[in-house]
């Protein structure tokens, strides 16, 4: 695990901090190892904790503010101070206390088991985004791949959701919420593609490394393609968290309140907490590949904060730990949040905006127009280095090749794979 | 750093393999008979997944382990067609009740 | 002792929703103990340091052939008082099958001696430590073991470390550049998975396209003309 340190990871931080208890207790090195990976793993769930139950509590604040500052009124004004910022808690601590239903003909495991598979599925996402450069739980070499595995086993839990809650509007609920889901999860992952395309890694670390210095270094601009990817990924994303104007699942005019009509009290905010968390979790996608993650692109201030990087090794008395590094990380994690943020603000704006569509609405925009229209941009943004190539003679406007920085160190025994990047770049 | 060597994992695949192949032979819905095919693959997966590791089997297992996954889904997709039609025909997704070939 | 750890815990929750999915009569509980089964088969594959199929197999078994087998439950649901059981002659029946079947297994791989087997084989490089992974990722550059001047050796190093994707890829495009076919020779590098992948690609849309065909909406039979058939 990549963690909070320059050079050092949590774990090694912590097996020499727990390292001189435990020699003093007679514990061997290999015990050592195994409790410091438990605590590291700890450490790491909690701090992503905060951030998954954190921010939704922001956003049900900022919906019910923009909902009414759309609707021309002026949202919660009452609960801590004139601008209701302390709406949710109370809105909270209303629904802990209410009485636990399950009701007759639902199928009892199942219908307390299905809102934790939607929020494992939710929250296991945040584990492969780096909040920051160095900030990552889980630094996997297939980033990008893992977020989409593991965003799809929200699917499961509607659908066991709605079907174990023995009501017919639930049923009806979760057949459609299913098949939105699925069906959007193809045009997802082709979008997705397209800048993994530029980067040559599904490193999401790699992704945003590459995307440092100036704005204009971001893969939205890489390409005109990679540009209306970014859109089509963004109503893709939408569509994918339920999120109006696809919501059908919650379509109070329609189906009462669809998959989650029998459930009430603490097991509908978990629900929600994980509809608002799967809302951050693909803005914060969007941003790191399509946005620049966490580098600010403006005015130079990445090359300052590259300076920053490694300044003060050792101050604080620990081995390996950079103030520097840290305080540029921390720049980096607030720019990401605040990314990701906004996408979510458009999300909200985007609800209170535009009629529902309906059902078969839904399916046709995603399998007549967005398949199709993803997978034309994903050839051309394909063909683009070689049009390119033809042209100017250059596969990319700035002359570096496409993902060099990430195929430069494959090693190729004996047999030179003969490449233009290679001719290029040695 | 060795981990736990090659033997658990195939006991663990060898258990999903017999669980797979009781599912399949006792569950008359035909809808568990086809977890019971999941299953079974699954416990084949983890038999190439192991090898790979622990021995010099190297990507090939990995590779293996993907066709299957593939070719599951596939399998999987086609399996339900039929049960679809089956009940269609029956009403009734009983498997027991599939016998109008016999004697 | 980590590793053992969590292959206690993963293996028990494999082994024992495996069980569950056949002890349970209800099709839908069936469903849900697959699913925490196969979620923990890809957290085994994640121990075996094969990253890329715990995430496929989390994208594909439990993210689609789960979801497709619980919308067959759903489209052949028979009404909430009908019980499809086994009866129990069967179910003994297919226990001793069972117990057979698992003792046959149980008893082959106890007698392998797995251990002398490795070590006939061709020793794997030393595995980098950890730290060297952190500053590989602070500096942007590859992981090279102490001492370690080849290739083979680099790429089965990234193989412990779970990270396969890129040589995963390169084999599916017909490279195999972690296998020479003879160390230090002419004859190159051992063939690839490309004629497979394509194979397979194209076995995926057709079995698509005719499962979607044979799962179309036809006319249902009424039950007295299915009786009148047979």
């Amino acid at each position: 695990m990549n963690g909070l340190f320059a050079a050092i990871t949590l774990q090694d931080f912590l097996t020499s901090l727990v390292g001189g208890f435990a020699r003093s207790m007679k514990i061997d090195t290999e015990t050592t190892a195994t409790i410091a990976f438990f605590l590291a793993a700890l450490i790491h769930a909690s701090l992503l904790l905060g951030l998954f139950a954190g921010l939704p509590v922001f956003y049900i604040w900022l919906e019910r503010k923009v909902a009414g500052r759309i609707q021309d009124r002026l949202g919660p004004t009452r609960v801590g101070g004139s601008f209701g910022w302390l709406q949710t808690i109370a809105d909270g601590i209303k629904l802990i206390q209410k009485e636990d239903l399950v009701p007759e003909d639902a199928d009892s495991l199942i219908f307390r088991m299905s809102p934790y598979l939607a929020t494992i599925a939710s929250f296991a996402a945040f584990m492969v985004l780096p909040i920051a450069d160095g900030w990552v739980a889980v630094s996997a070499e297939c980033g990008a791949f893992l977020i989409l595995a593991l965003m799809s086993l929200e699917v499961l839990g509607i659908i066991l959701a709605g079907y174990s809650s023995g009501s017919k509007w639930a049923l009806f609920g979760a057949m459609r919420e299913a098949a939105q889901m699925v069906s959007y999860e193809i045009p997802m992952a082709i979008c997705a593609l397209i800048p993994l395309l530029i980067a040559g890694s599904l490193n999401f670390q790699v992704i945003g490394r590459m995307q440092s210095g100036w704005f204009w270094n971001w893969f939205i601009f890489h390409d005109p393609f990679a540009f209306l990817a970014f859109f089509c990924y963004f109503t893709v994303a939408t569509a994918s968290v339920k999120r109006a104007p696809f919501d059908l699942a919650e379509a109070e005019s329609e189906l009462v309140a669809g998959f989650h009509t029998e459930y009430s009290g603490f097991r509908w905010s978990i629900f929600f907490l994980a509809e608002y968390s799967s809302m951050f979790a693909v803005s914060a996608v969007a941003a790191l590949l399509f946005l620049g993650g966490s580098n600010v692109g403006l005015f130079g201030i990445d090359e300052l904060l590259g300076h920053l990087r490694g300044a003060g090794t050792g101050a604080l008395g620990i081995e390996g730990f950079s103030v520097g590094t840290y305080l540029a990380n921390l720049i980096g994690a607030g720019v990401l949040i605040a990314k990701g943020c906004l996408l979510v603000f458009v999300q909200i704006w985007v609800r209170w905006t535009l009629p529902r569509l309906r059902i078969d609405q839904v399916m046709t925009t995603c399998l007549k127009y967005l398949v199709p229209i993803s997978c034309f941009l994903f050839l051309m943004a394909v063909l683009w280095p070689l049009v390119l190539a033809s042209t100017i003679r250059r596969p990319t406007f700035s002359g570096q090749p496409m993902g060099d920085k990430s195929v430069q160190h494959i090693a190729v025994p004996a047999v030179r794979v003969a490449s233009k990047s290679e001719g290029v770049a040695r | 750093m060795g981990g736990v060597g090659l033997g658990p994992y195939l006991m663990v695949g060898a258990v999903l393999f017999v669980c797979g192949v009781v599912c399949m032979a006792t569950k008359r819905n035909a809808i568990g008979v086809l977890m019971g095919v999941e299953l079974v693959l699954n416990g084949a997966n983890v038999n190439f997944a192991a090898f790979s590791r622990y021995t010099s089997l190297g990507l090939d297992g990995q590779t293996t382990a993907l066709f299957v996954i593939v070719l599951a889904a596939a399998e999987a997709a086609v399996a339900l067609a039929i049960a679809l039609n089956f009940y269609n025909n029956h009403l009734t997704i009983d498997v027991d009740s599939g016998n109008e070939l016999h004697g | 002792m980590t590793d053992e750890l969590l292959f206690w815990v993963f293996s028990i929750l494999v082994c024992g929703g495996a069980i569950a999915v056949v002890a349970t009569q209800n099709v839908v509980r069936m469903a849900f103990w697959l699913v925490v089964s196969l979620g923990s088969v890809a957290a085994l594959f994640f121990l075996l340091h094969a990253d890329f199929l715990g995430a496929a197999q989390l994208l594909i078994y439990v993210g689609g052939t789960v979801v497709l087998l619980v919308f067959g439950v759903m489209l052949t649901a028979s009404g909430p008082y009908v019980q499809i059981r086994t009866s129990p002659a069967e179910m003994i029946f297919g226990a001793t099958v069972g117990g057979g079947l698992f003792f046959v297994l149980f008893s082959s791989i106890g007698w392998v001696d797995w251990v002398s087997l490795s070590a006939r084989l061709p020793a794997t490089p030393a595995i980098p430590a950890a730290s060297d992974y952190a500053q590989e990722s602070r500096a942007g550059q590859q992981v090279t073991v102490a001492g370690s001047s080849s290739p083979a050796a680099e790429l089965d190093a990234q193989q412990q470390q779970g990270r396969t994707i890129r040589q995963l890829g390169l084999g599916f495009l017909g490279l195999r550049p972690d296998r020479n076919l003879k160390e230090g020779g002419t004859r190159g590098l051992a063939p690839g998975y490309l004629l497979p992948f394509e194979i397979i690609s194209i076995h995926l849309l057709v079995v698509l396209i005719g499962a979607s065909y044979l799962a179309r909406a036809k006319r249902r039979v009424d039950r007295n003309e299915s009786r009148g058939l047979g």
